[in-house]
Order: structure tokens, then sequence, then C-alpha cells
């Protein structure tokens, strides 16, 4: 187990790595730049703002210079567009947020999903079970960016129950429509995966045997069909865990939460190139560490697997 | 126990807030003021700062104004009234200005507001080590050794800015500037705080560090999302402010926030393209409509680098004549924008759009038979196309235009058009790189002068897109810089823009706003848009 998580870690640096080499030059690579703009500003100015950033350095020297800051002093850099702030400011604000409407959505998606998922898997061909296909199915078939604003109309014009925006420190009346539009196709997939899974392995020849020896159908289900049946909608936890916890572009531009999803996509726009780095490492590093969470999680449910 | 102090609290401030509740009429007109008097209100977008020096946005421009006071102000009209200055003196050369501060304004902090701190502002704009992307209007301002300051080949004390004592001001210009006072309304120029900046660095903006002169202080900003200011009882002129509280609210999109508007929690924002039509009818006291200092265009490439044929003046008149401006106006962008036959808006101060641009006198019907001939003359009609591709930056509403004016081209002169978008910054690249036959453009005025349109198509310009290079237009221009009646000037560069056509004037823009009618005071008569959150109230309903 130790070996294992070692040996990951060995791998995750030369990936980060690889990552951030691929990133920097992608982005060197757009047209345009961070101070591009309709009223390209004067020669003079732009040489001062790039000299203040070292954006004229050669290439090589800004990217050994960005590297030596993060690890040295933990320093991400300055953000181009938003000349007030940092990076870690800008994480340390936005991370928060798409954390905790992230991680509400993943458990919201989790058990909503998964147990609907089983109940379908259970009452097979029942009406309970076209409900819950019809349901995950229009879930997934229904984007956010639309689902979101039906949900403003519904919720704020017409009824006039939840705030139409903002985050206000993630008070419960805020997150109620960002988690159920960021939550609702997560939770559409986690159904499907676990009533297609839980419905092959309720035809394995063990539960057949389990059900011979006269259990009863509680601990059938619970004890025997359960954890086999989540092996694959975990591996596909880890993954969506991440795409939640770290925001949705949609979500936190339709509600103005003031996420980092929204920051990520802009930055890109904006070619804010410190704040694009920045929060690719977050991810990268969420990605490589959940991943590795899933693998330890894998191996606990299921004995036959060995790290 | 909480509680019980909680509601202590909210007796005491009751009773505090009572006496002025039922004094509620407003000084001058004596309306019945509204019990709260807060002000919300939408913006599209996070602004890159909010250090006056730093700014760069129209958004940010309108935050400043509410934080900080410079030497002048603007009253609704747009004319320039006493800010921080109470008077000033201009020298016979017209090179010195001696500005009187007024001695009672203060800080946020209680610090009196000095001439040093507006030294201190000046010299922190043009310094390259604050490498605002504002530098450059120290040299609007016209002071003495902007640009050597600018480019670090003096120190910033030689800038053209001193303080005689600390409530005189005096700034030396290099050339006689008629508007130099004009240009100290724009937030680059207000006062600094140096005490706050040099404690906090770059955190100074923040709420809690941010020292400010206007008649709000910071008090939560949470970028992305909300950035709010609350009455400043240090300021000056704090009896007479109404609103106390004025919160922006970042909200990406238009229709969202026009969502939000309806359900009551937007006091003002931006009505979503196409609705203004409908929404005229139906809610007319809230639709608000103003002349705004932008124009829309389509550039033509007549870098050399382009087509062959863009070089030849006959076609690029016939792609002209060929738009029928009402129809966009009126069926594709729906918000009451003004057609356009020439460069500069019609509102902007002391321009008058000249009547000698023929094309603009005539029907469309007339401009469509004489952009037929004018291709027929350079050897192209609808068995020998004109192929060419219009590039727009990605977003709906260039997307309708693009469509609706390839199919008048089409229609009228059989051009076959190929519409391409692209993301902003590389739309710009190409647009700068003359990597395009026509690109859609838009401008803004910095200032209310013609000049600020105009500069556009001179030679040597930054803004120059087109390439377009014509002696006779740059002369002209460079004559109006000093002119004292630069009118006539501007119209013959008018006229000879319209002759040689190398951008397409299709609109000038309006704002349409839907603004809370209980909200008094927006300044529609203010082509630059400068608001003070100071001078609206809200009355009671």
């Amino acid at each position: 187990m130790f070996s294992f998580v070692a040996r990951r870690i060995a791998v995750a640096i030369p990936t980060l790595l690889v990552l951030l080499v691929i990133s920097f030059l992608l982005m060197q690579t757009a047209p345009g730049g961070p101070f591009t703009s309709e009223k390209p500003l004067p020669a003079q100015v732009l040489a001062n703002i790039e000299a203040k950033y070292g954006l004229n350095d050669p290439m090589w020297k800004q990217f050994t210079n960005y590297i030596t800051g993060i690890v040295t002093a933990f320093d991400f850099g300055p953000s181009y567009r938003y000349k007030d702030r940092t990076v870690n400011d800008i994480i340390a604000q936005g991370f928060p947020v798409t954390l905790t409407y992230g991680t509400i959505s993943f458990i919201v998606a989790v058990f909503v999903g998964g147990l609907l998922g089983i109940a379908a898997a259970i009452k097979h061909n029942s009406w309970l079970d076209y409900i819950a296909v019809g349901i995950t199915i229009g879930a997934q078939v229904l984007p956010n960016f639309v689902m979101a604003p039906i949900l403003l109309l519904i919720f704020t014009l017409w009824l006039g129950w939840l705030p139409g925006g903002g985050w206000n420190g993630g008070q419960w009346n805020y997150l109620i429509m960002p988690v159920i539009a960021l939550s609702t196709s997560y939770m559409a997939s986690i159904a499907r995966l676990t009533r297609s899974s839980m419905l092959e392995v309720l035809r394995s020849n063990f539960i057949r045997t389990a059900r011979a020896k006269g259990l009863p159908n509680r601990v059938i289900i619970w004890r025997h069909a359960l954890k086999p049946s989540i092996l694959p909608v975990v591996s596909y936890l880890g993954p969506a865990f991440v795409g939640m916890v770290t925001g949705s572009f949609i979500i936190d531009s339709i509600f103005s939460t003031g996420g980092i999803g929204f920051f990520y996509v802009n930055a890109a726009f904006n070619r804010d190139y410190a704040v694009m780095m920045g929060l690719t490492i977050l991810l990268g590093t969420m990605t490589i560490a959940f991943n590795m969470v899933v693998d330890i999680l894998y191996a606990w449910i299921d004995p036959k697997i060995r790290l | 126990m909480n509680l019980s102090i909680k509601s202590v609290l909210l007796v005491s401030a009751f009773a505090l807030a009572s006496p002025a509740l039922a004094a509620g009429t407003h000084p001058v007109t004596g309306e019945a003021l509204a019990d709260s008097q807060t002000f919300t209100y939408r913006v599209g977008d996070e602004s890159p700062s909010i250090d006056p020096q730093i700014a760069e946005d129209v958004d940010g421009g309108d935050i400043l104004r509410d934080l900080f006071e410079g030497l002048f102000n603007q009253d609704a009209k747009g004319n320039r009234i006493p800010g921080v200055a109470t008077d000033f003196t201009v020298s016979d050369d017209k090179l010195t200005y001696t500005f009187t501060l007024r001695p009672e304004a203060k800080w946020s902090d209680g610090a009196p507001v000095t001439a040093g701190d507006f030294v201190y502002a000046w010299q922190r704009l043009a310094d390259p080590e604050t490498a605002s992307p504002y530098q450059w209007y120290a040299e609007v301002m016209g002071l003495k050794n902007a640009s050597a300051v600018v480019a670090g080949e003096m120190p910033v004390s030689e800038l053209g800015v001193r303080a005689i004592d600390d409530h005189t001001l005096e700034a030396t210009l290099a050339n006689p500037l008629p508007y130099f006072p004009d240009t100290l309304v724009h937030g680059s120029t207000f006062p600094a705080p140096k005490w706050a900046i040099e404690a906090h660095g770059a955190d100074w903006t923040k709420p809690g560090n941010m020292v400010s002169n206007g008649a709000y202080v910071l008090t939560e900003h949470v970028p992305n999302e909300r950035l709010v200011r609350e009455r400043n009882p240090m300021y000056w002129n704090d009896a007479n402010t109404i609103i106390e509280k004025v919160t922006a609210l970042v909200i990406t999109d238009e229709n969202v926030a026009f969502t939000r508007y309806q359900a009551g929690e937007l006091d003002q924002t931006d009505i979503p393209t196409g609705q203004y039509p409908t929404l005229a009818k139906s809610n007319p006291d809230e639709v608000v409509v103003y002349p705004s200092l932008c124009s829309y265009y389509y550039m033509f490439n007549v870098s050399g680098n382009g087509p062959e044929y863009l070089m030849d003046k006959r076609i690029r008149q016939a792609l002209s004549y060929a738009i029928d401006r009402d129809i966009i106006v009126n069926q594709v962008t729906q918000g009451g924008q003004f057609p356009a036959y020439n460069f500069t808006p019609a509102a902007t101060a002391g321009f008058t759009v000249p009547d000698s641009i023929e094309y603009g006198n005539w029907s469309q019907d007339e401009r469509n038979a004489k952009a037929i001939e004018l291709m027929a003359e350079a050897g192209y009609d609808s068995a020998n196309p004109l192929d060419l591709t219009l590039i727009y930056n990605t977003n709906e509403g260039h997307r309708k235009i693009a469509i609706a004016v390839s199919q008048m081209w089409k229609q009228n002169l059989g051009v076959n058009v190929t519409l391409e978008n692209q993301e902003w910054k590389t739309f710009l690249q190409t647009r700068s790189d003359q990597a395009y036959d026509v690109a859609r453009g838009g401008w803004c005025g910095d200032y209310n002068e013609a000049s600020t349109f105009l500069d556009l198509v001179q030679s040597g310009s930054g803004y120059n897109d087109s390439k377009y290079n014509n002696p006779d237009v740059d002369a002209l221009l460079a004559e109006a810089k000093t002119s004292d009646n630069p009118q006539p000037i501007y119209t013959k560069v008018e006229e000879i823009i319209a002759e040689d056509m190398p951008i397409i004037p299709i609109y000038h823009y309006t704002g349409v706003l839907m603004m809370n009618p209980s909200l008094k005071g927006w300044p529609i008569e203010n082509v630059q848009e400068n608001w003070y959150s100071r001078d609206l109230y809200r009355v009671a309903e």
C-alpha cells in the first residue's frame, strides 16, 4: 500500500511537469497576448508592462522563473488581467466556492443517482424502473446551460423563492440552484451506471446461490450485490468529483458565484497566462490525486485487486 | 444573549435613523424619498482593477468616480464642475495651470486631501514601475515631460506637476491644450493615498485597506460576484449624498441579468439584444435610451497585403452603399441605434454630422443602383461575382449583422461572402496583422471630441487596422490639433473618408437600459455616461 502510494506520487510529478510544459507552450502559441486589445497600447507602455511581468524574457526563462516561484515561495504569480490580484488570491477566493457547491453536488449526485439506479435495478422492468430511466435520460439530455436559466425563471422570477445568483458566503438559499444545475447530469450518469451494473450482478451465479440459500432480499442487495455493482461507478466518481469541485463555467457565469470555473475559462480568453497555469496545476494535481484515491478504494472494495 | 444584543442594536439603529426618514424629501426637487436608499446595478464583467491609476475599463471608471474624487466632476449634462479643485488660473502662455484645492476635502481615514496626493498620483500614473495600461493618459493630459517619464528617460519628479502648498497644485503642460481641465474628470487623475499604498502594496485596493476620498468607501469586494460601496461620512459633501449603498453585481449573461431585474434584484440592467422594441411598448417608464459615443463599422484591408480588388475605391464604395443601415438598426440590432454614413457620432461635443456626405442623403434604392453601377465599372457583376471573407469576433449580435450584410451584398451585387468568426484575441491579432479582407470594428471615444474617432484613420495610428494612408487626412488631423475651430477640418476629413471609404460606418451606438422607475437622477444627457451615485436618489413609490 505504502509503496503503491509512493510509486504513484513519483509518477505524478513528471506527469504534472509535462502537463505544465504543454499548457505553457499551447498558451504561448495562441494568437494575441494578455495585453492585446481593440485599442492597442502604445509601444512604450506595452514595453513597461511586459518588463514589469517579465514577459520580455526568453520563454525558457519565463518558465523556469515561474516554476522557481512556485517551488520556493508557493507563488503562482500575478494575474495579468485582474491587476490588483495574484493567482494565489484568485484561487483562495474562488476555490472554496467551487469546492463547497461541488462537494454538495457530488453528495447529492451520488446519493440520489445511486439510490435511483439501485431501485431501478431491483424493480427491473417495473413502473419504478421506467420512471427512473425516464428521469435519468431527461437529466442527461438537458444540459446545464439550458437548465440553469429555466431554474432561474421558475425559482427566482415566478416563485420568488430563491435569489437569482451571487454567493453571499455560501448561504444555503444561494446554493440550491447551482447544486441542482451542476449535479443533475452527474446524477443521471451515476444512476445509469449503477442500474446496469447492479442488473448484471443480480444475474450472476453467486447471487443465485444466495437466493437459493434463502437469504432475505435486503441482505442479498445490500450485503452481496452492492459492493461489486458499485465498482464501475467508483471509477467514474474520481474524475466526476474533480470535475465538480473545480467548478463549472456555466454555473459560475449564470449564477455569478465567483468560483474558479469562470476564472479558468476566462483566463484562456484573456490570455491570462499565470491564472491559466495556476488553475491547470490545481486541476491536474486534483485529478491525479483522486485517481489515486479511486485506485485505493478499488483495492478495498474488490479483494481480487492488489495494489 | 446574542439575540438580545442584536435587538438592542436594531432598536437603536431605528431610533437613530427615524428622524432622517421623517425628513425624507429631496433637498432640491422636494420629492418624497424612499426609506431604503440603495442602488444595485449589473456589470457584465469584473473590472481588471479599481486602483485609480491602473483601472482601464468603463465599469472600473464608474466605481472610481464613487470611491474617489478628482479635481473636477461632471454634472448631469456632462459639463465640468468643481470637485476637489474649487477654482483654477491659467498663465498667459497657457502652459501653467494653478488649481486651488478645497480645504475641507478629506480622505476616508480623516487625513486632509492635499496637492501632494495629486502629485503622487500623477507621478504614479506616468511611472514605468507602476506599468499602468493607462500610462499614456499622462501624455493625453499633455503634462510636461510625460513621454520622457513614461519611457523611463527622466525621473518622475520631472513630470509637469508640483504642489506649491497643501492646497495649491500647479500643472505645467508641454504645449497649450485648451481641454486640459476636461481631461481631469478621468479616474486616472484621481488622487492616491501614498500611506495606504505603501502600507499594503497591491492589496491596498481591498476592502478595509482602501483609503479613498469620494462619496463612498469600498466595503465588500468579491471578484466576479459583487462590489459594494457605502456612504463615506468623511466626504466633504456627504450632507448632499442620498444613496446609502451601491452594489455592482457581476452578471455575465444579459438575459440572466434581465431575469434578475424582473425579479427585483437589480435596479438597472442592459436591455438584452432585440428586446428593446417590445419593452419600449410594454414598460415605457422603465426603458432608458441615450446616444453613446461609439461607432459600429466594417473596415477594409487597404494595406496592400489584402485582395487587390479592395484597393479599388469603387468597390469599397459599392459595398458600403449596398448596406441598408435602416434594416440593420430597425430589424437586426433593434436598440434604437442611429444609422451611420460617417464615422463620428452626432452626439460628440462640438461636432455636427456634415450634410455634405452625399450618399447619406440618397434613398436606399439610389444607393443600390449606384453600387451596381460602380461594381460594373470595376468589372464585377452577378456573372463574374466578387468573393470576399468577412470576419467578426464571436458574438451573437455581430453574427446577425454579418449575415444581414452578406445577404445585402449577395442580393444587390452578387458578391459571395464567406463569414468567419474568431475568438476575440485571435480576431484582434488577425486584424492587426492585416490577414483579412473585411473585418468588423467597434470604436468608443476616449473623450468627448471628434479627434478621438478620426485619429483612427490617421496613417500612423496604432488603431488603424485598415492601414488606410492618405497624407491629406494626416495633414488635416495634425492641423486640427492646434486649431481654435477644428469643426470645418473634421467635416473635411469625414468627406474624404466618405469618398475613399476605407471603413464602412454602419451605426452609432445607443445605450439601452432598464431602470427601476423609483430611481432618479440618472444623467441621460451626459453622453460620456459619467454617472455619480451621489447624484442619484430613490423616490417613495
